[in-house]
């Protein structure tokens, strides 16, 4: 059995949550991800036990972790499994999940572990009814998720990339079928067209198809400001706010932290917060050269500005140089009497201008109100089934870009065509397993409805 | 008056190619067997195009060789011309096609169901068939003559209730003038098996001396002649030209002014035609915007000056198709031996079969051939052959053969049409095989002599000879693996000369093979101590080096997909008590009663859902046993 892995605590903003994994090569994709205190071979580790360390992809820290073992049969599944605690909120859960399935591990179906329990004979069988309902009510819900998507962009999006491949691979299939009838060749230099415009295609799909970025990765957030305008005050807002789950890793480069938080449901990535605490207590160190390039890399950049004093001209500065349409400015000290607003000059041409207080904690939910709808979060769902879903059709999406690679190397080591086309025929298998459609059989209604053919 | 004529194993009804393939097999092992056909003189006919093999279709030739059927061995006796298709477009499409002699054809297959042992070849209408506790027991023929049966094959083609149109002409009959049989589609549907109205059509055929050839292009056959039979070795012999011309616009013209007068259009025939052989008024109305149209014309026999017209098949006014064929380059002046017809038949709902090709609710009869819902020479030979080495196993009391699709086109063509049934006529294409580089033509012996040999088909002598090249494919393989050349001045200067990176450590010859600038043949200037290889040896080690990256690509595919093959259904399961399943699936699944889990798969309208539950299904079923 192939082995599978999914986030197994309900979804929502608890601290800890659990990945699980089952199946033969537990153990060998856990070694690769898995780098315990003290590591220790598999064979010697008995199961029931826990081990501490760390979950890394290419040498970085993901996230610190507690990591129990189940040999087999003695597991829930009876087959050899893990389970990952991690306490870094739904992003860095769902960034475990996804080096699982990057080393191997398949994303579980809806009541696979149950469902292994059960036939694998864990379960007793009067239970089995119950788990026939159990997925039947999954994939009930599954349905309908999938009729809503299908309904959608994502569908739209594949049909269009299907049909730029579903041409080409007609004309092989039908110069290969019909060898003997004028068909149009088929041009090396079209095929590569093709095949690099629906690569591309599908590069953006996987990428917004992850809510741009955000739900992987959380929105790169700036937070800059002259010194003593409030920036460590609407840190320790922000981070203290009791829903918050906060992460602390080391970032890109050795100086700054990155801090994830999870508010509501929206990712933050919080670049160099420890920047912004050091230099509120050394004034004038802060160049403004460093928040600029901050500010650069970000997808939103937030400015604070003390609403209780006039703008000076390293506020200017900054104003200059943001970009307007992903910043936002905060005119922080409301409680204090007020001396710009909206209107000043320089400010008045940001869209979005807050008011709040960092240190009373008044008017934080309108900063978060404002990032919402930056960001179109609202029309991201981020309940647990629905990503689960998002996550098998990037999956496929996945595999249809590699499928598309092997053809082009196929194509570029003059392989003849009929290989290539196995590749080609394999992406639209991956693609119709999102839409639903059977490739072989699109094939042939476009070539009986596209060409002439017969005796 | 009726009277017991006698009683036999296995009776096919029907001689066409799937019954010559079904009574051979049936007799070859062993089984006192009797096949009719309502004429002698129709006995493995190419009413339609005089050709066998082609993309795929070759390749299920090789398929019905590997496994001991005839339809290779008797195209290499009779072929005139013969052509490798698809050369350059690889490995896994190379596709064998050759002209058939086609008197010589029917001459040579019937003489040898003739000569077979335990054979008996009978011209004779049968109109009845008697069935006893649910199993076959008798067949009558139309004079009376009955024949006790333990299995019976119906391999009826086009002849069960076969009617034919030109223009607003239209008579009961089988095709080429011979008799229908109309008795027989009452007796099916009395036994309750439903049937359904197909339809297909042919071209008109032309006398060659009123063609005029120097309007046409040229087409000819190989000079290097492969055989259809892995067994066969054919002698250069003097091949027969094809020509290609093209239809114009007053062709189109003709046809449109004239739509009116077709039975077709005009809504006579009731029957499906197939999309894949369109008549010509199909293709100038569906493709209105197509100046032109290919017509490819093509010799009939060597004692005949009858010329076959491909792509001109129509079922248009005889006067309306003199017309349109004289409009096209080089038929100016042609004169039809016989005109273009459709014709409409009676076939089963293939659905309805198990996949040994058994009728589900009548034990020991069987079916085979276009009767089936399929269409062309191939597709039906194929069918024959397994219908006949399933009757006679069923006799044995043996397990039924089932090849499944990885092993072959085969097994892909009666999984599709067994599985999801069919409303047109089904042709074989490769863009049906989901592993289509490991159903190769090249390959087709090493996918199935075994299962020929097992079930008596491949005699011990060339099963011996196919072990052997077995054999020196496996271990020319592991010699190109393990066999290294260094970086001579030789070798790099062989290399530069095929235009591929040199070498500077010593290299493996497969790694070498691998590169597309090199062929096997091509290596024996740096492989001097290669063994002598067969043709065939040879291009089978070069293929499975040249590909292995992809073959083992597909062979990991197969592998999830026997996965799920061989989780066994019984055909005994009521869907109905299954918990869970949806409604659709329900009755999909009672009405196929699929055989696994694999093949429930794969029936339009069970969702992955239900296949779930029928895991669970089995968990639970296993447990209880």
């Amino acid at each position: 059995m192939s082995t599978i892995v999914s986030i197994s605590t309900a979804p929502g903003i608890g601290g800890i949550g659990i990945i699980r994994m089952s199946g033969e090569n537990t153990f060998k994709i856990l070694n690769k991800i898995f780098r315990a205190k003290k590591p220790e071979d598999i064979s010697k580790i008995p199961g029931y036990t826990i081990k501490y360390g760390y979950i890394v992809e290419e040498e970085n820290i993901i996230d610190e972790v507690l990591v129990s073992y189940f040999k087999k049969p003695k597991s829930y599944t009876t087959e050899d499994m893990c389970e990952i605690n991690s306490h870094g909120g739904n992003v860095v859960m769902r960034k475990i999940l996804e080096i699982c399935i990057k080393n191997g591990a398949e994303l579980a179906e809806p009541g696979e572990f149950t469902k292994r329990a059960f036939l694998n004979g864990r379960i007793d069988l009067s239970q089995a009814e119950s788990v026939i309902d159990i997925i039947n009510a999954k994939t009930d819900r599954e349905a309908k998720e999938g009729i809503k998507q299908l309904e959608g962009y994502l569908a739209e999006q594949i049909k269009k990339i299907k049909e730029g491949l579903l041409e080409v691979i007609t004309n092989i299939e039908v110069s290969i079928d019909y060898p003997e009838y004028d068909t149009p060749e088929v041009l090396e230099e079209d095929l590569k067209n093709k095949i690099n415009e629906a690569t591309k295609q599908l590069e953006t799909l996987e990428k917004s198809f992850d809510n741009g970025k955000i739900i992987k990765e959380g929105i790169k957030t700036a937070i800059i400001g002259k010194p003593n305008s409030g920036k460590s005050s609407l840190l320790n807002a922000i981070l203290k706010e009791e829903r918050a789950i906060v992460t602390e890793y080391e970032g890109t480069t050795r100086d700054t932290i990155e801090e994830f938080v999870n508010i509501n449901g929206i990712p933050l990535k919080l670049i160099d917060t420890a920047g912004i605490r050091k230099t509120d207590n050394e004034v004038e160190k802060i160049g403004i050269e460093k928040s600029k390039k901050i500010a650069k890399d970000a997808d939103l950049i937030i400015v604070i500005i003390d609403g209780s004093k006039d703008l000076t001209d390293i506020d200017n500065e900054i104003l200059d140089n943001v970009n307007s349409n992903k910043t936002i400015i905060i005119l922080n000290k409301m409680d204090l009497e007020q001396k710009i607003n909206e209107n000043t000059d320089k400010i008045k041409n940001f869209k979005n201008v807050i008011k709040i207080s960092a240190l009373k904690k008044e008017g934080i939910e309108n900063l978060y109100e404002k990032i919402t709808e930056l960001f179109n979060l609202n029309k991201i769902n981020v309940d647990n089934d629905i990503i689960i879903t998002n996550e098998r059709h990037k999956n496929q999406i996945q595999k249809a870009i590699k499928n598309l690679n092997d053809a082009k190397n196929s194509l570029n080591s003059n392989m003849p065509i009929d290989i290539v086309a196995i590749s080609l025929k394999d992406v639209l298998t991956n693609l119709g397993e999102i839409t639903g459609e059977e490739a072989s059989e699109e094939i042939i209604n476009e070539i009986f409805s596209r060409f002439c053919l017969g005796k | 008056m009726t009277y017991l004529a006698g009683e036999y194993d296995v009776a096919v009804i029907g001689a066409g190619h799937a019954g010559c393939e079904a009574a051979l097999a049936a007799a070859r092992m062993g089984m006192k067997t009797i096949v009719f056909s309502i004429s002698l003189e129709a006995v493995a006919n190419m009413p339609c195009n005089p050709h066998i093999g082609g993309s795929s279709k070759g390749h299920l030739v090789r398929e019905i060789d590997a496994l001991g059927g005839e339809m290779g061995k008797n195209i290499d006796k009779t072929m005139i011309q013969v052509k490798m298709l698809n050369l350059s477009k690889g490995p896994a499409v190379h596709s064998l096609r050759a002209q058939a002699d086609r008197k010589r054809y029917q001459m040579e297959m019937k003489h040898t169901l003739e000569k077979q042992e335990n054979l008996e070849l009978k011209q004779a209408e049968i109109v009845d068939i008697k069935i006893k506790n649910g199993k076959v027991y008798s067949i009558e023929t139309d004079i009376g003559a009955i024949y006790k049966i333990k299995t019976l094959i119906v391999a009826t083609g086009t002849y069960l209730g076969g009617k034919i149109f030109i223009g607003d002409y239209y008579k009961e009959s089988g095709p080429d003038g011979v008799f229908p049989a109309n008795k027989l589609s009452k007796c099916l549907t009395k036994l309750g098996i439903k049937l359904i109205r197909l339809k297909t059509g042919t071209p008109a055929r032309i006398n060659r001396k009123s063609i005029d050839f120097s309007k046409m292009e040229i087409q000819k056959g190989d000079d290097n002649i492969i055989p259809f039979s892995f067994d066969d070795k054919i002698e250069i012999f003097e091949q027969q030209d094809c020509y290609l011309t093209y239809t114009t616009e007053e062709t189109h013209k003709i046809i449109r002014e004239n739509l009116h007068r077709s039975p077709l259009y005009g809504g006579i025939i009731e029957g499906t035609g197939p999309r894949y052989c369109p008549s010509i008024e199909d293709k100038v109305v569906r493709f209105s915007d197509k100046p032109r149209h290919q017509v490819f014309i093509e010799p009939i026999g060597l004692d005949t000056d009858e010329m076959y017209a491909q792509g001109l098949s129509s079922s248009l006014p005889e006067d309306v198709q003199i017309a349109m064929y004289r409009t096209i380059p080089g038929l100016e002046n042609c004169e039809f031996t016989r005109p273009a017809y459709a014709i409409e038949y009676d076939s089963i709902d293939p659905s309805k079969l198990k996949l040994s090709l058994e009728y589900k609710d009548i034990e020991g009869l069987f079916f085979a051939g276009q009767t089936n819902g399929t269409s062309g020479y191939e597709e039906a030979a194929c069918q024959g052959i397994i219908a006949g080495i399933n009757a006679s196993l069923k006799i044995k009391q043996k397990e039924p053969v089932i090849i499944d699709r990885t092993q072959g086109y085969i097994g892909v063509l009666i999984d599709d049409i067994v599985t999801k049934g069919t409303n047109e006529p089904y042709r074989m294409m490769t863009s049906r095989a989901e592993y289509r580089l490991l159903l190769r033509q090249d390959n087709a012996d090493l996918r199935l002599t075994e299962i020929g040999h097992k079930v008596g088909l491949i005699s011990d002598e060339r099963y011996e000879r196919f072990l052997k090249k077995k054999e020196n494919i496996e271990k020319e393989v592991e010699r190109l693996k393990h066999t290294t050349v260094k970086p001579t001045e030789k070798v790099n200067a062989f290399l530069e000369n095929k235009r591929t990176n040199k070498i500077s450590t010593g290299t493996k010859l497969a790694e070498l093979l691998k590169r597309t600038e090199i062929t096997y043949e091509d290596l024996s200037v740096i492989d001097e101590e290669r063994p002598i290889l067969s043709e065939q040896e040879k291009e089978e080690t070069e293929i499975q080096i040249k590909y292995e990256g992809y073959i083992n690509i597909e062979q990991e595919q197969v592998k999830k997909f026997k996965k799920m093959e061989s989780k066994a259904l019984s055909p005994d399961i009521n869907y109905e008590d299954i918990k869970g399943l949806s409604l659709e699936a329900r009755q999909k699944l009672n009405n196929i009663k699929p055989l696994s889990i694999g093949q429930a798969s794969r029936i339009s309208g069970v969702s992955p859902a239900d296949i779930n539950v029928l895991l669970i299904y089995l968990q639970m079923k296993k447990k209880n046993v």
